[in-house]
């Protein structure tokens, strides 16, 4: 079972794999620069202060995305009480 | 002479290369995008000339933004015998889509995978053979910041600029990532060590919902107080000193006529070593403290635990780190501003770079601080207090600047935040003794010497407006009798108001001047301690709300003619440099009359 989330609400820790991206033309672009394209694994690796910005492992960087950028952005993972492993390799 | 072009990700160390190969000094710091314009720097290898091009870093060559379309341009050219792609190995993977970017548009390239030392301390390890069969190109090692592997990069570009090689076809962007992908598979072996785990700890420390804020306050009042406290002892010798030398000169001048040793003696002399001896300690600790902590990484962070204020103010979340330059310097804080890559967002940031002091206010906040609210004492508790009042002074700046942000944004920049992606790099283990010899050489004397310079002719016009007389009464007298009724409003008087604008060259020779006024004989004397020039203010009718105007006003007040200079330079807009003189003038009046006003009213001054 797999279930559909998008970037913003992926829980600190956790990672999942990209399936769309939809987050305007230049975040668009932007993301697709950093190597964050569909089937990209995304590890949600910290959260500031406010819970927004948070920031995520895409490709060994770490990079910071605030939530109106990261609502764009689908993920997949396999649902709760499955264990996590490399669904879209 | 042949011309290699050195491209690559942000914050990659490209310009610690840069500077290793060439032997010059580009400012250099853990955070991405500190290179703001190209430089060029020559080395000779083997009787041969090179030239090299620091290309701004971007992370894409699609010319979407300013740097990248500078970065493409010139490696589309030709006019580079060589690319030298500078990667990050301890993040290789995503620095590889930009080199096989940059094989589409020319063969000539050669990849340094720099950072390896970095790499090493993370369990990472590069095969830089396979790499480079991958590639088809020739793959280089470094660790530019410790000088190791140069020369078989010198060697390796020697080869490569009098070879022929033809560029790759074009791929599409994704399948330029998953091209990336697979080469990082085969050739980068990571051990999930222990160091990555505490660069985590770290990370989560520095950045979590309850350690977050205040280790930052703390880390930032930490080099406040450093400064403060240890600036104290230095600052007294060097004044001791200099009255020394002010004595021997004294005697050496006694020929001439009376007007030119004044103008050169309590002109030009006293300004100038006042500045020299409340400046130098200050920035000596200051910044070599703030270059440690934006060598090890720290300052991203900042910008990401701030970020959801600045995206309540609708603005960029890089402007906090253009506001940890302003810091250190105004004008290097503006043309700073490039790294914003909105117009709209780079420009509220432009416009608000004065609202954060720079070091040349510290002295005159640190004075007024231990005078009129610390009581003047001195020990452990005393710079304690200093320091955090200093710290609440730095909080209403960036308070200030918030608040101007979000106006900006409502009225006359109006528009909604853009997109933006912020990289937090690794942490590194600061370079101690470079940071230390770099930032004295770099920021400190390059500082100083800017205000000196200006210190000088300043303290020559001072001493003539305090000596030449019209009517019996001082040019000086006229002015700030003129101005007086005016400043009196705002809790200021003549002679600090008439400080502050002769102190536009300089926020450095603010002070200097309104003790030249107050004190009758129109010049500078000396001040074995603070004690005396507490009592020189407090007999001109300053109270704790005159000083805590003076603060206010200081804080927020027109920018420098340097900052002034380069606003101007960076928008090409008089209307634009106008409004970033009115914007804080108009804050810091109004602070002030509200404040005045107030205790006035409550009768409490």
């Amino acid at each position: 079972m797999y279930e559909t989330l998008c970037l913003s609400a992926l829980p600190e820790g956790e990672s999942a794999y990209v399936t769309e991206i939809n987050a305007g033309p230049a975040m668009d672009r932007r993301l697709t620069d950093l190597g964050l394209v569909r089937g990209t694994r995304v590890t949600c690796v910290l959260k500031s202060p406010a819970g927004d910005p948070c920031a995520y492992l895409i490709r060994g960087a770490l990079i910071a995305l605030r939530r109106t950028d990261a609502d764009g952005v689908t993920l997949e993972r396999q649902a709760q009480g499955h264990p996590t492993g490399v669904a879209a390799t | 002479m042949r011309r290699v072009a050195l491209a690559g990700n942000p914050n990659v160390g490209k310009s610690t290369l840069f500077n290793a190969l060439t032997g010059l000094r580009q400012h250099t710091g853990n955070w991405a995008g500190k290179t703001v314009a190209t430089a060029k720097g020559e080395y000779t290898f083997e009787g041969e000339e090179y030239q090299l091009i620091d290309l701004p870093g971007t992370y894409s060559l699609a010319a979407h933004s300013q740097e990248e379309a500078v970065a493409r341009d010139y490696i589309q050219s030709g006019q580079a015998d060589a690319v030298v792609v500078v990667c990050d190995a301890t993040c290789l993977e995503r620095n590889l889509i930009l080199v096989l970017q940059v094989l589409e548009l020319t063969g000539k390239v050669l990849v340094c995978v720099n950072l390896m030392d970095e790499a090493k301390r993370l369990g990472v390890d590069v095969d830089l053979p396979a790499l480079s069969k991958r590639l088809g190109v020739p793959v280089v090692g470094a660790s530019a910041g410790r000088e190791q592997g140069l020369d078989d990069l010198r060697q390796a570009i020697a080869v490569l600029v009098s070879a022929d090689a033809p560029a790759a076809p074009e791929r599409a962007p994704a399948e330029r990532v998953t091209l990336a992908e697979r080469y990082a598979a085969q050739v980068v072996h990571s051990a999930e060590a222990g160091r990555l785990r505490r660069q985590r700890r770290l990370d989560r420390l520095l950045t979590s919902k309850t350690t977050g804020i205040p280790l930052m306050l703390l880390l930032f009042g930490l080099v406040i107080w450093l400064t403060v406290a240890g600036a104290n002892v230095p600052s007294a010798l060097l004044t001791e000193l200099f009255a020394r030398i002010g004595t021997v000169l004294e005697g050496w001048l006694a020929p001439a006529p009376a007007w030119l040793s004044g103008l050169l003696l309590d002109g030009v002399y006293r300004v100038t070593t006042w500045v020299v001896a409340v400046m130098l300690p200050p920035m000596a600790i200051f910044f070599p403290l703030f270059t440690l902590l934006e060598d090890l990484g720290y300052l991203p962070r900042v910008a990401f635990v701030m970020d959801h204020a600045f995206q309540k103010a609708k603005t960029c979340g890089k402007q906090c780190l253009t506001m940890c330059m302003s810091l250190g310097c105004n004008a290097c804080g503006v043309t700073g501003c490039r790294i914003i890559d909105s117009p709209r967002e780079r420009l509220i940031a432009i416009l608000t770079s004065s609202l954060v002091p720079c070091n040349g206010k510290f002295p005159t906040l640190i004075a007024l601080i231990t005078l009129f609210f610390v009581g003047g004492r001195t020990g452990l508790l005393a710079s304690l207090e200093g320091a955090a009042l200093l710290l609440a002074t730095l909080v209403l700046g960036v308070a200030g600047t918030l608040a101007c942000s979000r106006l900006l944004s409502a009225t006359v920049l109006k528009g909604m935040p853009s997109s933006f992606a912020l990289e937090l790099p690794p942490f590194r283990k600061p370079r101690v003794g470079q940071v230390i010899v770099r930032s004295m050489l770099d920021r400190t004397l390059f500082v100083l010497g800017r205000a000196v310079s200006v210190a000088a002719p300043a303290g020559a016009v001072i001493w003539l407006t305090a000596n030449v007389t019209v009517g019996g009464v001082s040019l000086l007298t006229h002015c700030t009798g003129f101005l007086d009724p005016f400043a009196r409003l705002f809790g200021l008087d003549g002679v600090i108001l008439m400080a502050f604008i002769l102190g536009w060259p300089a926020n450095e020779i603010v002070l200097p001047v309104m003790l030249m006024a107050y004190l009758a004989t129109g010049s500078l004397v000396e001040f074995d301690d603070l004690t005396a020039l507490g009592q020189l203010l407090t007999q001109h009718g300053w109270t704790w709300l005159t000083a805590c105007c003076t603060m206010l006003f200081s804080l927020f007040h027109w920018p420098c003619s340097t900052t002034c200079l380069t606003i101007y330079k960076e928008t090409g807009s008089v209307k634009w440099t106008a409004l970033s003189v009115a914007l804080p003038t108009m804050m810091g009046l109004g602070l002030c009359l509200i404040l005045a006003t107030a205790a006035r009213l409550l009768g409490l001054a």
